[in-house]
């Protein structure tokens, strides 16, 4: 039995389509990014997951309970951190772990060995208020208490949005350690690396999936040629790039441009001489693999 | 069990935890009693009177005598000519002016019709019906200490004013209505401010995907205002009694227990702005405008509801805090007992049980 | 750029909140049509810091000048020199896009005339001209974005400061700002800009990371790389991220 199984779910907001047609399932014990800007629809999925509002169409369970017979035993066991942060500002770290620990009839102690390592990095604040944290250790606090009465799925709405790289990646390590605990996590960014992270991703954009695979296959279904390409100016690069015959996208990527090419019209060395013509010096042109972003990218504008 | 506790502790964290408010949610029955209760006064002293009297027999002297009398009022002009008197109220010199027809006695003791004018400034209408009440009062007894056993067929206004009579304070008036506004403003507006607020920051839907049941939120957050409530409900009676010399006069246990049953109105009405509002302004307003203002207006703390059109009495009905009040004032003030209330506490019951009912089943636990 | 012309310097700015120092004597210059880059971890000071230069927060002890004016006591005037554009967007959604534009122009102080042609242009630019009666809550994303991004630099100020202005966006919307954000760069608008996406560290002239309220480091993406000894901008933070003490 899948962890989570969704049929042909779509959901209108008036005459907005936030979701069409979305099906998808997600085995248990594993990490499933839904990848996607904001307005793709990620929040709105979670929120019928999450039995907190109901699909027009389609229907879906958690742990084989569907998700609007069953919603009350499905409330009793998943784990939830909604996309800003939700718990209360004006009560301590501990008073907060306290309260939803005895909401879902636990105590911390029961279940301390899960949070145990993402709680000792704030546990020498436990009597700062909540309102008063950092943006990282909100989220520390936010998942300990999603993660204290151990459920069966973490459901986790951008929980790195707004929050700086480092602590991005702390947290996903924090995230592995727990898929070696059997829970299953579906999780939504809209950060591409992240995606790398993910056993499976889905990509979202304006309501529906254009792809779910793990992301070594999605980078593998990428069938265009991609080359990074450098030099001096690389604002000028840009506009000269995207004039040469044989370049059929460009993007600035960074510290380096990626282009997809053509390459019976084109080829490294011909460009490289291009560029040249045109004035550019210290000219780098590298082929190289796509990331998930460059997939996205080239799946979106489709 | 252990659950509900744990929320309601959670809530009185957040009620201690904002210092304003609760200054101002404890503080505001004290202040609120004073102001009413000394510098606001319904009462009104040093009436100057103007008296024209043609016909100067016994019993118009002895009528002036007793208006002299009068701790509240004095004689300060007589009138020689009848077009004298608006000169008199257009040069400020009296608040009201008696006007007795000639041969007054005589018409008195033989045909029992005297008629007299009492003629007063209108523009306040509030301080003119005390004036006129304060002088009716007055005939009323010299008539009565004359006339002996006849009856009185004096055709001046009835005894609807003596209501407002100088006799009864000002401040047993508002005593009640501070009761029934402090409670409504408590229960209500805090309660739907509370549930509110946990939409608005998003710790709602938290609770929401919990084992919770939702009934218990409701609970936890209507529990500390309940509290609250009745903490304020006891500083009132006993600045009441204590500071402004207003007694109990019925029984302590009934006015309780009425509170209480209104104290549950209030809740309800709260929850029911809970759901229909999705911001805490938006509760915030909902309370003051819809609940608020009504509740001073239509309940008769300030103004009779009986001088109002019909249109507006009618709504008066509706408003719970109007039936507490009336309860309040029978119970503390007259003294009387539950059988005199029964009318009353029937209503809030019907009030209770309806918004309960409605509340709950427009209490969504999904978010749309 | 114009090396020469300095349109934002700071002397040993500094914060503080009773014990606690937000931001800690930092000193640094910004030149004129530089994309500067501000990092920082979350509760590093950046958003204090960039409070004080906006002209929104009285420093403690230090001094700064932004466009000419000193942020402690010309703090009105400075605020009338710049643009601003929050990650929530700064828009009122109940209002048209027209009608969004006249009233932040007006706001700054722009002439009826001058807000109607530059309107125009605008539109124009950026493809808007179907959308001038659109409520603002019925654009996509990506647009709201870079409407809010040329209405912050519609009075042509010295400087612009951006709050993570891409936070949330989809990946060809994020490069298109950028392009208007060089745009406005080469027009000789400073561009101030913090950001939690390293590949957009890559694109500024110069970057500063901000540590527990001191800038560790500040150079071009390229020097600092080297310095750091590096492939990425996410490595160079990572390395002096790690470091912080407070409470991460």
């Amino acid at each position: 039995m899948a962890a989570i199984e969704v049929e042909h779910i779509s959901k209108k907001y008036g005459e907005v389509e936030a979701l069409r047609d979305v099906s998808f399932s997600v085995n248990k014990g594993e990490i499933f990014g839904l990848i996607g800007p904001d307005g793709a629809g990620k929040t709105t999925l979670f929120r019928i997951l999450t039995t907190l509002i109901r699909a027009n169409s389609g229907s879906a369970t958690i742990a084989g309970l569907d998700v609007v017979k069953d919603y009350k035993k499905i409330r009793n066991q998943v784990g939830y951190m909604p996309g800003r942060f939700s718990l209360y500002q004006d009560m301590t770290i501990e008073e907060n772990l306290t309260f939803f620990a005895t909401v879902f009839n636990t105590t911390i102690k029961e279940n301390y060995y899960l949070i145990k390592d993402i709680y000792q990095q704030i546990e020498p604040f436990k009597d700062r208020r909540a309102g008063k944290l950092s943006g990282g250790m909100k989220q520390k606090l936010a998942l300990s208490c999603a993660l204290i009465h151990k459920p069966v799925v973490l459901f986790l709405d951008e929980p790195t949005t707004g929050v700086d790289p480092v602590s991005r990646k702390e947290f996903w390590e924090m995230l592995k350690a727990l898929k070696v605990q059997g829970i299953t996590i579906l999780v939504s960014t809209p950060y591409m690396d992240e995606a790398m992270l993910c056993d499976r991703i889905a990509l979202i954009q304006n309501g529906s999936f254009l792809d779910i695979e793990t992301p070594q296959e999605i980078i593998n279904d990428f069938k265009e040629t991609i080359w990074s390409v450098r030099s001096l100016n690389m604002s000028a690069l840009l506009n000269d790039l995207r004039l040469c015959p044989g370049i059929e996208s460009c993007f600035a990527f960074g510290d380096v441009h990626h282009v997809t090419v053509n390459e019976s019209l084109l080829t490294i060395a011909s460009l490289k001489k291009q560029l040249q013509e045109k004035g550019h010096i210290d000219i780098e042109i590298q082929s190289i693999k796509p990331t998930i972003e460059d997939c996205y990218m080239q799946l979106a504008s489709k | 069990m252990k659950q509900f506790l744990s929320f309601i502790r959670k809530e009185f964290y957040h009620i201690s935890r904002d210092k304003r408010t609760i200054l101002i949610l404890l503080g505001m029955p004290i202040v609120q009693i004073v102001i009413f209760g000394f510098a606001i006064t319904t009462e009104v002293k040093d009436v100057r009177v103007a008296v024209f009297d043609p016909s100067k027999d016994e019993v118009t002297q002895k009528i002036i005598e007793k208006l002299d009398a009068n701790e509240y009022m004095n004689v300060v002009s007589v009138i020689d000519h009848p077009e004298d008197v608006e000169s008199v109220f257009r040069e400020g010199k009296a608040d009201i002016a008696i006007v007795f027809n000639q041969h007054f006695s005589e018409n008195f003791l033989h045909t029992g019709d005297a008629s007299v004018q009492l003629i007063t400034d209108g523009t306040d209408p509030n301080t003119a019906t005390i004036l006129t009440g304060y002088v009716t009062n007055i005939l009323s007894s010299v008539q009565q200490e004359i006339s002996g056993q006849s009856k009185a067929s004096f055709s001046i206004t009835p005894e609807v004013k003596l209501l407002y009579n100088p006799g009864m304070k000002g401040v047993y008036n508002f005593v009640p209505g501070v009761m029934g506004l402090i409670l409504m403003l408590i229960c209500a507006m805090m309660t739907s401010i509370s549930i509110v607020r946990e939409k608005e920051t998003g710790t709602m839907e938290v609770l929401l995907v919990s084992p919770v049941k939702p009934i218990y939120i409701i609970l936890a957050k209507a529990i500390p205002y309940l509290v609250l409530s009745a903490i304020n409900l006891i500083t009132i009676l006993l600045l009441s009694v204590y500071v402004l010399g207003v007694p109990i006069a019925g029984s302590l246990t009934l006015l309780f227990a009425v509170s209480l049953l209104f104290i549950l109105v209030s809740l309800a009405l709260g929850l029911l702005i809970s759901t229909i509002t999705k911001t805490q302004v938006a509760a915030m307003l909902a309370s003051g405008m819809v609940l608020m203002l009504p509740v001073i207006f239509f309940s008769g703390m300030i103004y009779p509801t009986e001088n109002m059109p019909v249109v507006l009495q009618w709504i008066s009905n509706i408003i719970p805090a109007k039936w507490y009040i009336i309860c309040v004032k029978k119970i503390m003030i007259e003294g009387l007992d539950i059988s005199f209330v029964l009318k009353e506490i029937g209503i809030l019951s019907v009030m209770a049980i309806t918004l309960v009912v409605i509340s709950l089943k427009k209490f969504n636990d999904r978010l749309e | 750029m114009n090396e020469n012309n300095i349109v934002i310097e700071t002397k040993d700015l500094t914060k503080r909140f009773g014990h606690f120092t937000a931001v800690d004597h930092i000193t640094f210059n910004v030149h004129e049509g530089e994309i500067f880059g501000f990092l920082g971890a979350n509760g590093a000071g950046k958003t204090t810091a960039m409070k004080m230069l906006c002209g929104l927060s009285k420093p403690t002890s230090g001094s700064g000048k932004v466009a000419g004016y000193d942020i402690g006591k010309q703090s009105e005037l400075v605020k009338r020199n710049i643009g601003y554009m929050s990650q929530k967007f700064s828009l009122y959604e109940d209002l048209k896009v027209w009608e969004n534009i006249r009233l932040f122009a007006g706001i700054y102080g722009m002439k009826d005339k001058d807000i109607a042609i530059k309107t125009e242009e605008l539109l124009s630019r950026l493809g808007f001209e179907s959308e001038r009666n659109t409520l603002v809550k019925s654009l996509p994303l990506g647009w709201k974005q870079k409407l809010s991004f040329s209405v912050s630099i519609f009075h042509e100020p010295k400087i612009v400061f951006l709050d993570e202005p891409t936070g949330g966006v989809d990946p060809a919307t994020r490069r298109q700002f950028w392009e208007l954000i060089y745009q406005a760069a080469d027009r000789g608008i400073t561009v101030f800009v913090t950001t939690h996406y390293m590949d957009e560290a890559e694109y500024c002239n110069r970057v500063s990371i901000m540590v527990d309220g001191v800038i560790e480091a500040l150079d071009s993406p390229v020097n600092l790389k080297k310095q750091f000894g590096v492939n990425g901008m996410e490595d160079v933070f990572y390395k002096l991220a790690r470091k912080a003490k407070r409470g991460e």
